[in-house]
Order: C-alpha cells, then sequence, then structure tokens
C-alpha cells in the first residue's frame, strides 16, 4: 500500500517540475468526463451498478502502468478516513463531489500525481492530468491518450451529433474542462483583475478564486477555464484559453514591472513584512497566511527574496489546508488549534529553505 | 421574412452563428428567441442553477398548450427518469435519457454553450470509426462546392474521386457490418 506517499508530501512529485511561465503559472489541468453506455449515470443508478464499474475499473486498471504513468494506485473512497479523503482534495487529486457519496466511489491515482481516474463521481469516469506551468496542449494530448486506453475496454455513452453524454448538460460534446492556475498578484492589488472579469466572461472563460469562497481568491491564485463544451472542438477550446491565459500573463508582467519601478520601497516593505510573519508568528490563520505567502512567492519572482524555492507557494498553499494540517497531527483539531500548528508548520518549512 | 423556428410569427431578431469556423445566419421571432435560448442574459449565465431554472420557466407556458401536455409524462425506458424529473434536477439519468428528450434539449444546449447544439470534437478512437469516416466525407463535400464557386476545377476533380473513394470504403464497411 502506497497510500501513505499521496497523503504526506503537500507537494505533488510533478509539481517539482518547472513548466513554461511558471512564473505565473502554477499548474495546466485538462478533465474530461465519461460515462459507460450501458449503465444508468451516478445520480440515478442502483449500488450494485455502480460496484460493477468500480470492480471493472479495479480489475482492468488497478497497478497498471500506461506510457510514463506508473503504478496506477486505486483507492476506494469509503476505506479513506474523514482527514484522509480531505487531503486528496486538497492536493485536487479527487473532486469534493467525490468524498459525497463514498459507496461505490473511487479513484485510481498515478505514481507521481499527474494523472487521476475519479470513478462514479457525477458521471462514471472523470479523467484529470495536471502539468507544471502553462502546457495545455500537451495536457490535451497526453488527456486523450488516456481516454483512448480507457475506452479499448469501455464502450462510452457517445453520440454523433451530441458527443460526450455527460450527466450534466453543461458538460455534454467534449465533456472537457480545461483550466489554468495562475498567480495574479500584481493583478489583483491593482485592482485589475476584477475589470478584465467581464470580458473574459464575454469569451466564455470563467475565472474564480480557487481558495477561500465566493469573489475572495485566497493567495492571489485564480483559475481560469472553459465554460462551453459544445460546438468546438477540443484543440479550439484549449487555443481560445491559451491565449486569454498569455493576455493576462502579459498584464500581470507589465504590472509587476510597474509596481517595481514605482514604489519600489513599498512592495520590499511588504514582502519582506509577509516574511516576517510567517518566519515568526506562533498563531496564524490561512486568511493571513496565503496573503503573505503570495507576498513571499512575488518576492521570489521578482529577485527580493533570493535562496527560497518558487515551489513554496504550492506546498504551503496545500500544507496550511485543514485536512492537511490534521493528518499531520495525526488528529481531529479545533480552528484555534489549527493556527497553532500552521504557524509552526510554516516556521519549519521556512527553516529549511536557509 | 418569417421566423425560422416557429414559421408562424415574422422573425425581428437576426443572429450570426460561428459553428466550427462557419458562419450561418438564423433570423427568429422575439417568442422563438427566448425560448430556444438564441438570447442570454449575462448575469444568468454563469450561474448555472439559474441558468437551468430559468430555462424550464420559458417551458411552463408552453405545458399549457395541450399539443405538448404529453411532453410532460415522457419519461426515460432506460432509467425512468422523467421530463420533470430531468427539469428538477437539471441531469440526465442515463445515455438513453438523451434520445428520450431529444425534442427539448436543443433550446437548453443552446442557452448553455453559447447558440451550439453540435459536437465538434474527439469521436472515440475504437468505436467512432464509421463517425470519423462520416465526418471526413462531410468535409470533403463541402470542399468540393467551395473548389466549384472558385472554378478550380482541376482541384474539383480530385476532392471529387476522394468522396467516391470514400464512400465506396463507407458501403463496404456497412455491408460487412450486416453480415
Ligand atoms: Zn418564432
Ligand atoms: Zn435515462
Amino acid at each position: 500500500m502506497t497510500l501513505e506517499h499521496f497523503m504526506d508530501d503537500a507537494i505533488s512529485p510533478w509539481m517539482r517540475e518547472e513548466g513554461p511561465s511558471s512564473d505565473i503559472v502554477m499548474s495546466s489541468r485538462i478533465r474530461l468526463a465519461r460515462n459507460i453506455a450501458s449503465i444508468p449515470y451516478p445520480i440515478i443508478a442502483e449500488e450494485e451498478k455502480l460496484a460493477e464499474v468500480r470492480h471493472f475499473i479495479e480489475k482492468e486498471y488497478a497497478n497498471k502502468s500506461f506510457n510514463s504513468y506508473h503504478n496506477f494506485e486505486f483507492i476506494p473512497i469509503k476505506e479513506l478516513t474523514a482527514i484522509e479523503q480531505r487531503v486528496l482534495v486538497e492536493k485536487h487529486l479527487i473532486s469534493p463531489n467525490l468524498a459525497k457519496h463514498t459507496n461505490e466511489s473511487a479513484v485510481i491515482i498515478s505514481e507521481n500525481e499527474q494523472v487521476s481516474i475519479m470513478v462514479n463521481e457525477e458521471d462514471h469516469l472523470r479523467i484529470q492530468l495536471y502539468f507544471p506551468g502553462l502546457q495545455l496542449r500537451h495536457a490535451l494530448e497526453k488527456a486523450f491518450e488516456i481516454d483512448d486506453w480507457l475506452e479499448e475496454k469501455v464502450n462510452y455513452a457517445f453520440d454523433e451529433k451530441k458527443g460526450y453524454l455527460t450527466t450534466c448538460p453543461t458538460n455534454v460534446g467534449t465533456g472537457m474542462r480545461a483550466s489554468v492556475m495562475m498567480h495574479l498578484p500584481a493583478l489583483a492589488l491593482t485592482g485589475q483583475i476584477n475589470r478584465m472579469m467581464p470580458a473574459i466572461n464575454q469569451l466564455g472563460l470563467v475565472v474564480r478564486g480557487i481558495y477561500g469562497e465566493g469573489s475572495e481568491a485566497l493567495g492571489n491564485i485564480f483559475q481560469i477555464s472553459n465554460q462551453i463544451t459544445l460546438g468546438k472542438s477540443e484543440q479550439d477550446i484549449v487555443g481560445d484559453l491559451e491565449s486569454v491565459v498569455k493576455q493576462l500573463i502579459d498584464h500581470e508582467r507589465n504590472a509587476r514591472e510597474l509596481i517595481m519601478k514605482e514604489s519600489t520601497t513599498a512592495l520590499e516593505d511588504r514582502i519582506f513584512r509577509s516574511y516576517g510573519v510567517l518566519a515568526y508568528s506562533r498563531i496564524i490563520e490561512s486568511k493571513e497566511a496565503s496573503s503573505c505567502i503570495s507576498n513571499v512567492r512575488l518576492g521570489i519572482d521578482l529577485g527580493i527574496i533570493k535562496d527560497t524555492s518558487r515551489n513554496i507557494l504550492n506546498e504551503l498553499m496545500i500544507l496550511i489546508q485543514p485536512g492537511f494540517l490534521q493528518h499531520y497531527a495525526n488528529k481531529t483539531l479545533t480552528p484555534g488549534d489549527r493556527d497553532v500548528l500552521r504557524a509552526s508548520l510554516i516556521r519549519e518549512r521556512l527553516k529549511l529553505e536557509n | 421574412m418569417e421566423c425560422q423556428e416557429c414559421h408562424k410569427r415574422p422573425a425581428t431578431l437576426h443572429f450570426t452563428q460561428v459553428i466550427n469556423g462557419k458562419k450561418s445566419e438564423i433570423s427568429v421571432c422575439d417568442v422563438c428567441a427566448k425560448e430556444k435560448g438564441y438570447v442570454t442574459y449575462p448575469e444568468e449565465a454563469y450561474s448555472l442553477h439559474n441558468l437551468l431554472s430559468g430555462l424550464f420557466n420559458f417551458d411552463t407556458s408552453k405545458i399549457e398548450n395541450p399539443a405538448l401536455h404529453k411532453m410532460k409524462d415522457l419519461q426515460c425506458p432506460q432509467c425512468k427518469m422523467t421530463f420533470s424529473q430531468f427539469k428538477q434536477v437539471g441531469k440526465f439519468g442515463c445515455a438513453t435519457c438523451y434520445e428520450t428528450f431529444s425534442d427539448k434539449l436543443d433550446p437548453i444546449l443552446r442557452r448553455v454553450h453559447a447558440g451550439n447544439t453540435k459536437h465538434f470534437g474527439k469521436i472515440p478512437k475504437r468505436t467512432g470509426n464509421d463517425i470519423q469516416m462520416k465526418r471526413q466525407l462531410y468535409q470533403f463535400k463541402s470542399q468540393l462546392q467551395q473548389l466549384i464557386e472558385q472554378e478550380e476545377f482541376e482541384e474539383a476533380a480530385k476532392v471529387r474521386d476522394q468522396i467516391k473513394e470514400l464512400e465506396a470504403n463507407i458501403r463496404n464497411k456497412e455491408a460487412g457490418d450486416q453480415a
């Protein structure tokens, strides 16, 4: 059983590699929703039908390797503790929705945590691939390979006119959601991101904060993804998304340069204060921690903070989440206890850097 | 000009749709524009729940219509989901639901997917061979049309040969499938 390694490291192995535009784009993700033609969808199917799906995937794909993805680990969700489920959600290896209907749901995850396939989520199968930096086209290519690998043994629910027949009408057609996770501190600081959102929405793309609730984007981390899945090819959808992401990268770089030029001292002050808070505080809430982590990462990107790795943003953002903290403590913690442990883990992590 | 959806009322709104890179024009009346989802309201567009319930609200007027009354009782033979259940949850129960509710789907899809109702993306590699060939045929045919319009007859002849070959392949395959 290798479940431990999914749980113990906040950072997935693939995150250690740097991808294109890694200073701004944290990761690219492709998700494909697929269903089995002859079986009712999870929202309505009887348990034994869903058990069939689960057993089939376990029998055919558990411990298999495919291309550069090795030893797919099959994990039935009901065998995980509530805290373990939460850790997988925080690492984005499963969706919160999968953890909700636990009985027949499962996930298979490749050793490097780059590929995860959720079983009996809203759809029978949800294939998900992550790549570091901006690599949407490459991710799509690899996602199609995994898709074909599954299709060798599964008859997909597919219709010539409507495409892949998903549970929700918002996914029908390609069944694809492509998304990019971006760190946009300068656009957030200058308020530009809010002004850009309506224009981005008009292009059929959605921008939202990935941590935090509502319009709040903790850690200035935003997710941009396609809204439309029907009427356009996957390549076109990905192309449109990529061109908007590239524009956002340019705007973010310009905004960073401008702040650097116009208010160097104020920016340095902000970054070093944040570093101080992370390095010395004894109690810290996730909101404050996220904002400090974002400032420190900006400091690293701008060369103001040296000898600290960029990965700190990815890693600390996961490390400070409630599930991960409780897994680390190996018990349930009150919010107050979590704030203390959070401060101590962040201090430890920063010490490792120097 | 009459509305291209209901063919009853005069068309008052004209839309240009770009589907798979091809432009097409459609003219509809304002009633159909709303009901069939040609117009979307920005504030609704990104809240799925509102979107779906808003969408189905348009349908309530139709249920009064006795000719359409039996639509309410549509039930999927495979998973037993009824159309009213589908309206409530906004999700399909199985692949067959798409067929069962097909008459009511395009307006919904059009509103969710910015005017689109037809898939142009990936086709399953193992099972989708026939569809792949048919799609290729369709592409050749529109290419042929274009070449003829541009009076490039030499090129057109080549494409016509490709069409013949592909059609023969499709016929052979169909014969094979039946045997
Ligand atoms: Zn009309
Ligand atoms: Zn059904």
